[in-house]
């Protein structure tokens, strides 16, 4: 496939790699963080970590919607589905996610409760259409990625008349949950030379939010896209700007990235969505402005005003690390439940459910590496 | 949940839709989002929705620099 397959070319890698390992000094160490679940799970399956020097360490960042989204989300997911008038539509990654006392969308479904998988939200339109004694609720998560597909549903049922369409809203704003990482870390538990930025958000938001942070916090920011040859350029022109003692944001995926980003979808946003005061991350805590809600002209397609929602307070399972993480100081192989009683099939945490999660990637391929590891010592 | 894949668009269709072209497998998506687009052309695909337009020109420039960095970089 055009525009990817040029972007796995081992051969490309190795040299890219031996340039890294000619560039970066020896003397110090490199701490990078890839803010994505969708980078982290290109480090994993396409073995980055291994052609880089030993010096040079990723961190998985935060970056997966269906990981950072707290339990009590989930659990007023599954009420909704359960009120017999209700369809909810969701994203197939949500389906699994464990909710309190072990629900869980599927198990909801299993139940009787009216839940249907979609792959876009024009499906969710559709079902609205075909189905107007139904209210269809969308379940909308994810980043600014995913939020322009949740604006033009509500447009078009705006457009179409709809009155059985709503949306409950937890969509979620990167340089929000950047900046809580930068003001909230403790250097000495995550020490942070820069970022790989955001892939897709990017494409939506621009360069141009990250100038701010490179600026303030002194800290590189290289956007990358989500193929490997991507990432092992980012992080060559992190170790350039680290060992120039430059802290600039730039650019790696020129190709579908621009400085302004995606203005039509950002005119939508803005028109329909507006932010909340704070939302709580699992892992990161409650940020303030750091999630969107629909804005009062939207109100009949808002589910939180249009159905009674309690808001609810559910604690993770103690023995899981999820939330240590997400911040990033922790390692899946760190967490006791991983591997043991959380995997895909049986996952206690969200970080083992989406395969953007750190503990999913883990198990998927670096677990084999990391035995390969304790074997030969 | 922000994946996106690399789609060529085969086809224009009424209300800013298209079908695209995933590898052989076609779909249909929307282009409300994007400005310009033609037949031939790429887009990256998200949940149906074509979220950025891809430059042709600056891909070439990207291998360029990844080439040449990768060449340098190459044990003599």
């Amino acid at each position: 496939m055009k525009h990817l397959d040029e972007y796995r070319d081992g051969g490309l890698a190795r040299g890219l790699a031996a340039r890294i390992h000619s560039e970066a000094k020896p003397g110090r160490a490199y701490a990078f963080m890839e803010f994505c679940g969708g980078h982290t799970h290109a480090v994993s399956r396409y073995g980055v970590q291994d052609i880089l020097p030993e010096n040079i360490r990723l961190i998985h960042g935060p970056g997966c919607p269906v990981c950072v989204l707290p339990i009590g989300r989930i659990d007023q997911a599954i009420e909704l589905a359960k009120n017999p008038e209700i369809t909810l539509c969701v994203y197939g990654d949500l389906m699994r996610v464990p909710g309190s006392n072990g629900a869980s969308l599927t198990k909801a479904k299993a139940g009787g409760a009216d839940i249907r998988m979609i792959y876009s939200t024009l499906d969710a339109i559709s079902v609205a259409e075909r189905e107007p004694q139904r209210e269809i609720v969308f379940f909308a998560i994810g980043f600014e990625t995913t939020t322009p597909p949740t604006a033009m549903a509500i447009r078009l049922a705006q457009k179409k008349r709809l009155r059985n369409f709503s949306v409950f809203c937890n969509h979620v704003l990167t340089p929000a949950a950047m900046r809580q990482i930068l003001e909230t870390s403790d250097p000495q538990s995550l020490p942070l030379d820069g970022f790989i930025g955001p892939a897709h958000v990017s494409t939506i938001i621009g360069t141009a939010p990250y100038d701010a942070f490179a600026g303030e916090f002194r800290k590189p920011i290289v956007i990358a896209g989500f193929e490997p040859l991507d990432v092992v350029q980012a992080i060559l022109m992190l170790v350039r700007q680290v060992n120039d003692g430059r802290a600039e944001a730039e650019n790696e995926y020129i190709r579908a990235v621009t400085p302004d980003g995606n203005r039509i979808a950002q005119a939508e946003i803005a028109d329909i969505f507006e932010l909340r005061e704070s939302f709580e991350w699992r892992g990161l805590g409650e940020i303030p402005k750091s999630a969107l809600r629909l804005r009062e002209a939207y109100r009949d397609y808002d589910a939180e005003r249009r159905f009674s929602m309690e808001r609810r307070v559910a604690r993770d399972n103690p023995a899981c690390e999820c939330g240590a993480i997400l911040r990033g100081v922790k390692q899946p192989r760190d967490c006791k439940l991983f591997g043991t009683a959380c995997t895909p099939e049986t996952p206690m945490g969200a970080c083992m459910v989406s395969s953007e999660g750190s503990c999913a990637a883990y198990w998927a391929y670096g677990r084999f590496r990391a035995s390969q590891r304790r074997a030969a010592e | 949940m922000c994946l996106a894949i690399p789609a060529r668009v085969v086809e224009l269709l009424p209300d800013d839709m298209a079908r695209v072209s995933i590898d052989g497998v076609v779909q249909t998506a929307s282009l409300a989002f994007v400005e310009g687009v033609g037949i031939g052309d790429y887009i990256v695909l998200h949940v149906g929705y074509a979220l950025a337009r891809i430059d042709e020109e600056e891909a070439q420039r990207t291998l360029k620099l990844l080439q040449e960095a990768a060449m340098f970089g190459a044990p003599a």
